[in-house]
């Protein structure tokens, strides 16, 4: 397909790149490491990150846990949730913000809290992953609970087509089953549980 | 022959007791730590194990180049599985999360490490939690020795799966690959010597010295020696991951133990190396060929990380072409300018193809696109992209050309190939010669 010109989002002066043309202010000094006495961080998060430190020779080793445990307690990777990592860790949060940003599984914009990653790589597509995202997108891509994502392979192609709730790998789905996963995280249930990876029994035996 | 796959749907195989039980568990780390951390290397060594991970460089060699004597050495699990189409790593550390360990150890006991890291991918949340429990199970138990490991969880990029792209990651920064040499034997994870293993590489350790380095060598082929675990998927009946002694011809493999393709399909070609391995035609010729190193190296293609992805004649090719390229275009960390723009104008050609405003030349430019991103950078990733791309091209151009045309007839634009009308240009003489040598000629 070419690109639908319609569909491209354009900002100041046809550009691609929001805020491009916005001047950084260069009054401002930039960010330093938070102040411990005027940032609160949450005792437990503290807790978590410091554990995550003491495992390794050096501390930065730690800032894809530190991040991933912050996204768990405030749903992305917020200006508050870096701040508050940068503080216990001692670093600037542009530093976090250059980890955060490079990684798929950090969101950088508020997500639902759900995410279903539907893997649409050669092996899923192979198997009609396309047409199941497109499901899945139509069953709960509106629900503000939920944050459906094509993904790159996530390494289940053996019950492909599949997708991932919240890490719970289901599979193979069905355009049919996308309505089911959507009542199943809203009930609580376990996602599918008769299509559930952890259940599958090895192909070579 | 079952050696990774032993029992591997065994209930509570990944609990230490069934382990030790079933399995004869941790008395190769116990029967390693009375050996001379040289004498393991050795039995490495002569086992000719080659990586699993997608190099297939020999294990005990890579093991022996680190420098031996008292320092901060550290072994890596690679564990960042993402190669499309790779799913073994997965069912192994799933069901059978202490072999790894076991492994591990017996490595980092070999090299001399005192610290051990896994780095396993963010999205294999389930697995991570089952190696977190061994590990505190094992820990608990004592069974490490004075060896410190730990589970790190990554957070959803393929290019971690490189291996000096993964020890930054390790390191907390943003996953780009480094400068080679110097190899992370001498200069890896915090500047120190650092051993780097796919996790089946790690997990036949402990299987090598129950049998001894020599036993292991005579299973599979010369060269490639020992079993391996092929995840095939794909456009088969029955996908899955198979472990297999190397050697055995691909047609059992694809046919024989995955059912081969759909009722009344035929294979139009597959990858026998993950997606990052050139594509071969599905034709007798390269399906009977063994399954090692190197006679899918002799077909100028890739045994890779052992992921056999099967497409069948229902598949044009341009889909799956252009699928492989945008993975890279997104995978792509953007440090090497090849890779970045390269992998970003093949998408885009590619995309022209498919909208019918390409002409058959386009298969040119993308050809020597592959060209010029293959060996220009930090890392393979853009070779990645550009050998499966190359080799379709390859192998189908008269596909792609057909595609072309086809597009170009629905959008109404007539032939894709320019026709010169010789006569406009009589006389002029600042032609190209098309024999390619760049001299200039008088037209006729």
């Amino acid at each position: 397909m070419a690109i639908d010109p319609t569909r491209v989002r354009r900002y100041a002066a046809g550009s691609r790149v929001p805020g491009w043309d916005q001047a950084a202010d260069l009054s401002k000094p930039p960010a330093v490491v938070p102040d411990p006495a005027t940032t609160p961080v949450p005792e437990a998060l503290r807790a978590e990150i410091e554990q995550f430190m003491s495992r390794y020779p050096d501390f930065r080793s730690a800032a894809i846990p530190a991040l991933h445990a912050a996204q768990r307690l405030h749903g992305w990777c917020s200006p508050t949730a870096i701040e508050q990592v940068a503080c216990v860790m001692r670093l600037t949060p542009g530093y976090l913000t250059s980890v955060a940003t490079f990684y798929d599984m950090f969101e950088t914009e508020p997500k639902g809290d759900t995410y279903v990653y539907v893997c649409t790589n050669i092996s899923c597509s192979l198997r009609g992953a396309d047409r199941l995202y497109e499901a899945m997108v139509a069953a709960a891509g509106d629900d503000p609970a939920f944050n459906v994502r094509s993904f790159e392979c996530l390494g289940a192609c053996d019950i492909a087509p599949m997708a991932s709730i919240d890490g719970e790998y289901v599979g193979p789905l069905v355009e049919a089953d996308c309505a089911q996963i959507v009542e199943d995280v809203k009930a609580g249930r376990p996602v599918l549980a008769a299509k559930q990876l952890r259940h599958l029994k090895t192909a070579g035996q | 022959m079952q050696l990774l796959f032993d029992k591997i749907d065994l209930p509570g195989l990944n609990t230490l007791d069934v382990y030790r039980r079933e399995l004869g568990g941790y008395e190769m780390l116990s029967r390693a730590f009375e050996m001379e951390p040289a004498d393991v290397l050795s039995q490495l060594q002569a086992s000719g194990l080659r990586g699993r991970g997608g190099a297939g460089f020999a294990m005990g060699t890579k093991a022996s180049f680190l420098p031996k004597g008292d320092m901060d050495k550290y072994v890596v699990c690679n564990a960042d599985e993402s190669e499309p189409g790779t799913f073994k790593d997965r069912e192994l550390m799933q069901k059978n999360p202490h072999l790894l360990l076991e492994g591990l150890a017996i490595a980092a006991h070999a090299v001399g490490a005192n610290k051990a890291y896994i780095f396993i991918r963010g999205e294999y949340e389930l697995q991570a939690t089952i190696l977190e429990a061994a590990l505190e199970e094992a820990k608990a138990a004592n069974l490490l020795g004075a060896l410190d490991l730990w589970v790190h969880r990554g957070a959803g990029a393929y290019i971690c799966g490189e291996e000096t792209a993964l020890l930054d990651a390790l390191e907390g920064k943003r996953g780009n690959p480094r400068l080679k040499p110097p190899f992370p034997a001498v200069q890896g994870l915090y500047r120190g010597p650092t051993l780097i293993n796919n996790v089946e590489t790690l997990m036949n350790a402990p299987i090598i010295l129950r049998m001894g380095g020599d036993e292991y060598a005579k299973i599979g082929t010369e060269r490639s020696t020992g079993t391996k675990v092929v995840s095939v998927s794909g456009c088969v009946q029955r996908p899955g991951n198979y472990e297999i002694e190397l050697g055995v011809p691909s047609r059992d493999i694809i046919y024989g133990l995955a059912g081969g393709p759909d009722e009344g399909r035929t294979i139009k070609f597959w990858f026998p190396g993950g997606s990052s391995a050139p594509v071969l035609p599905g034709t007798d010729e390269y399906l009977d060929l063994p399954y090692d190193f190197e006679s899918m190296a002799k077909a100028g293609s890739m045994l890779g990380s052992g992921a056999i992805i099967v497409v069948d004649d229902a598949v044009p090719v341009v889909d799956v072409a252009l699928k492989t390229a945008k993975f890279y275009r997104h995978e792509s960390c953007g440090k090497c300018t090849p890779c970045r723009e390269g992998t970003n104008w093949t998408v885009k050609m590619l995309e022209r193809i498919d909208s019918g405003e390409a002409t058959p030349m386009d298969l040119d430019i993308m050809a020597s696109i592959c060209d010029q991103i293959m060996g220009n950078c930090l890392c393979v990733l853009g070779d990645a992209m550009a050998m499966p791309i190359a080799s379709m091209i390859k192998h189908f151009r008269d596909e792609f050309e057909a595609h072309i045309e086809a597009a170009r007839e629905r959008r109404g634009l007539g032939l894709g190939i320019p026709q010169v009308n010789r006569d406009d240009h009589a006389g002029q003489t600042d032609m190209l010669d098309p024999s390619g040598d760049g001299a200039r000629v008088t037209v006729h």
